[in-house]
C-alpha cells in the first residue's frame, strides 16, 4: 500500500495492478468496450422495430438482444464505467488517500469483472442463443427452456455472469465504504468531502444493502432451473410438448420483489454518482460553491432510503395486493420531494455562477434538463392509477433511458472529459469535444422523448414487430423509423468521440496540474497523478471543498490566508 | 476562448428553449391517446391530464430558469459567486419540496385514488362475470353460463383440440361452461370482473382503450373490474413478455348491447359437449 513500492513490471503496472487509478481506466476502457456492443445491440433492435417486414432478426434473436441491450448497459456499462471506473479514479484523491482501504481487493473486483464479461458475451454464441426472458428475467419464463429457446444455457450464463458481477461490484463497494470513512486526510470532515465522494459513499451503501437480494434470486433461480426446486415455479404450468411441470409451491411474486429490492436502488446507485459528477463539473466551471452543499447531502441521504422502499412501483400492475400498490405509490412520489431540491441546487448553482461553458459542463448542464425531464417524467408511472395505462409501454422505455440512460451517459461523457487532463496529462480537444456534445444531446433527447409519446399512444416494449397491432395511435406509431434514425446518428456521432480520447492522449495539449482552476484534492496532484498519488506528504484540508469566493479561489488544502476567516 | 464559450453558453440555452417549444407542442397540442372507452379509464385520462399540467408547468419554468442563467451568468464577471446562508438555502429547498410534494401526491390520492378503487375495490354482485385463461400465445375466453359458476379445471387434464382448459367433467358446474377463443364480449355500461388465470408463464391482459391492464401470474387466480362504456371492437395486448409470440398474442373484445350479448351466449354450445372421453 505504501507508495514507495512502485510496481516495476508491466504486468504489476497495467494488468494486475493495485493502483487504483490503474484500476479505475481499466474498469473505464472495459466499460466503454461493453457500451460498443451495447450499442451495436440497440441498433440491430432500432432496425427491427422500424422495419419489421424485412425480419433482420428472428422473433428468438430479438428477444436476446433486447435482453442483453438491457443488461449490458445497466450493470457492464453504467454500472462499471460510472460507479468502478471513476470511483476508482477519484475517491483516494477526493479524499486525500494514497489508495483504497484494500487495493488487493480492488484489484480482485477488476479481475472477478473480466470473466462476468466474458460470460456474459459468450452467451450469445451457446445452444438456444443468448438469455431473452428481458434484462429483469422474471421466471417462469427465465426458468423454462420450454418457454423460450433462450433459457437453456444462455440464460445460465447469463445468472453466473450477474453472479460474479455482483461479488466484483459487493468488494468494489466495501473499497469505497470504507476509504471514505477511514482514509480521508487530516481536516476533511464528512462535511467537507467533495459531493461526489458523498453520492460514492451512498450509492455504496446502497449497493451493499440491496444486491444481495438479487444474489439470492440468482441463485435460487438457478436451483429452480437446475436442481429441480420451486423457489418461483408454481404448480399446474402446462406447455404443449411437455405437458405438466411437476413443480409446485413456488410464486413468480417472490422474484420480482426481490428483483426490484435490487433493481430500484440500483437505479440510484448510478444516478447519483451521475449527480456527482455534475456538481463537481458545475463548481469548477461556474466557479461558484453549488448552491445548498447540506441541503443537497440530507437529500441525497433521503433519497437513498426512500430507494429501499419503493421497489414496489415497478409492479402496480403484477396481481401484488392493490393495497400494497397504492403504499407504493405514496411513497414514490415522495422521492420527488428530495430529488425536487437536487434540482433547485443544480440550477441554483448557476445563479450569480461565472459559467465557462467548455465541454465538461455542456454536458453537466445537459445532466440538469435530462434529470428534469426522466424526474417528472417519473410521477406519470409513479402515479398507480396511470401507470395501468403506461406499465411495459414505450413511456416507461423512454423514462428509463433518460433517467438511467442519458443522465447517466451525460455524465459519464462530461466526467471524461472533465477529468483527461488530471489522468492522462493533457487535454482533449474543444472542438471536436463540443461537436461530440451536440452529436450526442439532440439525438439522444429527440429519441427518448419521442419514445414518451409511443408510450402515450399505447406502444407496447418488447414487442417484435409493433405493428400486429392497430389500435395505436397512427403518429405514434410513424414516430418508429424517425427514432432508429436518430439512433443511428448518435452511434455515428460516438465515432467524434472515440477520436478526440485516441488523438488526444497522443496529441493532446499538455495539461497543468489544475487546468480548470478547481479547488478540491484531486486538483493538488500532479497530471498525471503518479503512484501514491501525491509525490511528498498528502495534503492537509483547511477549507470548504469549493471555495470559490468573489475575490479569488482557494484550493482545499490552503492554509487560511490573510484577510480570510 | 471566451467569446467562444460564451458562444455555446448561448446555444446551450437556445436549444433548451426550443426544447420547451417541442416538449409543449409534442405534448399539449395533441392527444396521443387512445380514446378511452371505461368509466375509470376517465378518471386514469384525468391524472394524465393533471400530470402533464402540473409537470409540464414545472418543466417549462425550469427550463426557461437555466436558459436564463446559462444566457446571463456566461458573461464574465457578471455573477458575484454571491452565497445565500444555510438557512436561507435551507428555506429555499423546503418550499420546492413542499410544493413538488403536493403536486405529485394530489395525483396520486385525490384523483388517482378513486380509479385505483374502482379497478381493485370490492367486487359486487351485479358484476359480469368472465374468466380470461392466457396462453402462450392466445387467449381462452370462458362464461361460467346460467349457475353463474366456473366449472374446476384441472391442468392434468389439458388436452388440445377438444379440452384447451382441462375442464373437469365431474364437476357439475362445468355442465353449462362456455369456453372460445381470443374474443371476449362484454355487455356495454355493466361492471365487468374479468378473472384471469395463466396456464403457463406470466402474460398481462391489457386493453389499451379501456385503460386497464393486469398481469396475470401462473398459479394465481387474478382479477380485474372495469366498466366499458362504448360499444365497439377493441384489441387485447399481451404486455407483459412471455416468449416469441408475445407480440402477436391479440385478442379481441367486442362490447355490444347487453341483449346482443345474451343472444350470442344462447347460441354457443358448451364446452363440455367437445371432450372427448
Amino acid at each position: 500500500m505504501s507508495h514507495s513500492h512502485e510496481p516495476t513490471t508491466f504486468l504489476s503496472k497495467y494488468v494486475f495492478s493495485f493502483d487504483h487509478k490503474v484500476i479505475g481506466i481499466q474498469y473505464l476502457i472495459t466499460a466503454l468496450f461493453m457500451a460498443v456492443i451495447g450499442g451495436l445491440l440497440a441498433l440491430t433492435i432500432r432496425y427491427q422495430l422500424a422495419w419489421p417486414s424485412e425480419n433482420v432478426v428472428s422473433a428468438e434473436s430479438y428477444l436476446s438482444l433486447v435482453t442483453m441491450h438491457g443488461t449490458i448497459m445497466v450493470f457492464f456499462v453504467i454500472s462499471m464505467g460510472l460507479v468502478s471506473g471513476f470511483g476508482n479514479l477519484l475517491i483516494p484523491l477526493h479524499v486525500g488517500a494514497r489508495d483504497m482501504a484494500y487495493p488487493f481487493l480492488n484489484m480482485l473486483s477488476y479481475w472477478v469483472m473480466v470473466p462476468a464479461c466474458l460470460l456474459m458475451i459468450g452467451s450469445f454464441f451457446v445452444e438456444g442463443g443468448a438469455a431473452a426472458a428481458g434484462w429483469t428475467a422474471y421466471p417462469p419464463l427465465s426458468a423454462l427452456k420450454d418457454a423460450v429457446p433462450g433459457s437453456g444455457m444462455g440464460q445460465t450464463l447469463w445468472l453466473l455472469a450477474m453472479a460474479l458481477f455482483i461479488v466484483s461490484f459487493t468488494m468494489g463497494s466495501l473499497n469505497y465504504l470504507t476509504t471514505i470513512l477511514n482514509e480521508r486526510t487530516r481536516g476533511m470532515s464528512m462535511m467537507k468531502l467533495p459531493l461526489l465522494t458523498w453520492t460514492f459513499l451512498i450509492s455504496a451503501i446502497i449497493g451493499i444493502l440491496a444486491f444481495p437480494a438479487l444474489t439470492a434470486a440468482a441463485v435460487m433461480l438457478l436451483f429452480d432451473r437446475h436442481a429441480g426446486t420451486s423457489f418461483f415455479l408454481p404448480a399446474g404450468m402446462y406447455f404443449e410438448g411437455t405437458g405438466v411441470l411437476p413443480n409446485m409451491g413456488g410464486t413468480p411474486l417472490l422474484f420480482q420483489h426481490l428483483f426490484w429490492f435490487l433493481g430500484h436502488p440500483e437505479v440510484y446507485v448510478l444516478v447519483l454518482p451521475a449527480l456527482g459528477i455534475t456538481f463537481e463539473i458545475i463548481a469548477a466551471f461556474g466557479r461558484r460553491s453549488p448552491f445548498g452543499y447540506r441541503t443537497t447531502v440530507y437529500s441525497l441521504l433521503c433519497v437513498a432510503f426512500l430507494s429501499m422502499i419503493v421497489w414496489g412501483h415497478h409492479m402496480f400492475t403484477s396481481g401484488m395486493d392493490p393495497r400494497i400498490g397504492e403504499y407504493f405509490s405514496i411513497v414514490t412520489v415522495m422521492i420527488t420531494v428530495p430529488f425536487s431540491v437536487i434540482g433547485l441546487n443544480l440550477i441554483g448553482s448557476l445563479w450569480q455562477a461565472r459559467i465557462r461553458a467548455e465541454t465538461p459542463m455542456l454536458f453537466a448542464l445537459g445532466v440538469i434538463s435530462a434529470m428534469g425531464m426522466g424526474g417528472l417524467g417519473g410521477l406519470y408511472l409513479g402515479t398507480a392509477t396511470s401507470d395501468m395505462y403506461f406499465h411495459d409501454s414505450y413511456f416507461v422505455v423512454g423514462h428509463f433511458h433518460l433517467t438511467i440512460g442519458t443522465v447517466t451517459f451525460l455524465a459519464l461523457f462530461g466526467g471524461i472529459y472533465h477529468w483527461f487532463p488530471k489522468f492522462i496529462g493533457r487535454k482533449t480537444n474543444e472542438l471536436l469535444g463540443k461537436t461530440h456534445f451536440w452529436l450526442t444531446i439532440i439525438p439522444m433527447f429527440a429519441m427518448f422523448l419521442l419514445m414518451h409519446l409511443q408510450g402515450m399512444g399505447g406502444i407496447h416494449r418488447r414487442y417484435y414487430d409493433v405493428t400486429q397491432y392497430s389500435y395505436p395511435n397512427a403518429s405514434a406509431m410513424a414516430l418508429m423509423p424517425w427514432i432508429s434514425y436518430l439512433a443511428f446518428a448518435l452511434f455515428a456521432g460516438q465515432l467524434v468521440f472515440a477520436f478526440n480520447v485516441i488523438w488526444s492522449i497522443f496529441r493532446g495539449e499538455k495539461s497543468s496540474e489544475n487546468p480548470w482552476g478547481a479547488t478540491t484534492l484531486e486538483w493538488t496532484a500532479p497530471s498525471p497523478a503518479p503512484h501514491g498519488n501525491w509525490p511528498d506528504k498528502v495534503p492537509v484540508v483547511h477549507r470548504d471543498p469549493y471555495d470559490y469566493g468573489s475575490d479569488g479561489v482557494w484550493a482545499q488544502n490552503v492554509e487560511n490566508a490573510e484577510g480570510q476567516a | 476562448m471566451t467569446a467562444r464559450s460564451h458562444l455555446s453558453a448561448g446555444f446551450l440555452a437556445l436549444f433548451f428553449v426550443l426544447l420547451v417549444i417541442a416538449v409543449v407542442g409534442g405534448f399539449g397540442f395533441k392527444t396521443w391517446l387512445p380514446p378511452v372507452a371505461s368509466e375509470h379509464g376517465a378518471v386514469v385520462d384525468k391524472v394524465i391530464r393533471y400530470t402533464l399540467l402540473t409537470t409540464g408547468l414545472v418543466f417549462v419554468v425550469g427550463h426557461l430558469i437555466l436558459a436564463f442563467f446559462i444566457v446571463k451568468y456566461s458573461r464574465d464577471e457578471r455573477g458575484t459567486a454571491k452565497r445565500l446562508s444555510p438557512g436561507v438555502e435551507a428555506r429555499w429547498a423546503l418550499s420546492v419540496a413542499f410544493g413538488m410534494s403536493i403536486i405529485a401526491e394530489v395525483g396520486v390520492l385525490v384523483i388517482g385514488m378513486p380509479a385505483w378503487a374502482a379497478v381493485y375495490g370490492e367486487p359486487s354482485p351485479d358484476d359480469v362475470v368472465v374468466e380470461v385463461v392466457a396462453q402462450q400465445f392466445g387467449w381462452f375466453i370462458r362464461y361460467p353460463g346460467k349457475d353463474g359458476k366456473f366449472g374446476a379445471c384441472r391442468p392434468e387434464l389439458i388436452r388440445r383440440g377438444d379440452n384447451p382448459l382441462g375442464l373437469d367433467k365431474k364437476d357439475p358446474a362445468s355442465a353449462d361452461d362456455i369456453i372460445v377463443e381470443d374474443e371476449l364480449r362484454l355487455p356495454v355500461n355493466k361492471p365487468a370482473r374479468i378473472v384471469l388465470r395463466s396456464l403457463d408463464v406470466l402474460h398481462s391482459f391489457s386493453v389499451p382503450e379501456m385503460r386497464v391492464k393486469q398481469d396475470i401470474i401462473p398459479g394465481y387466480t387474478g382479477r380485474t373490474r372495469f366498466v366499458p362504456n362504448r360499444e365497439g371492437t377493441y384489441e387485447i395486448a399481451c404486455a407483459e413478455l412471455c416468449g416469441l409470440g408475445h407480440y402477436k398474442m391479440r385478442g379481441l373484445l367486442q362490447v355490444m348491447a347487453p341483449q346482443d350479448l345474451q343472444r350470442w351466449l344462447s347460441e354457443q354450445v358448451p364446452a363440455i359437449t367437445y371432450i372427448v372421453d
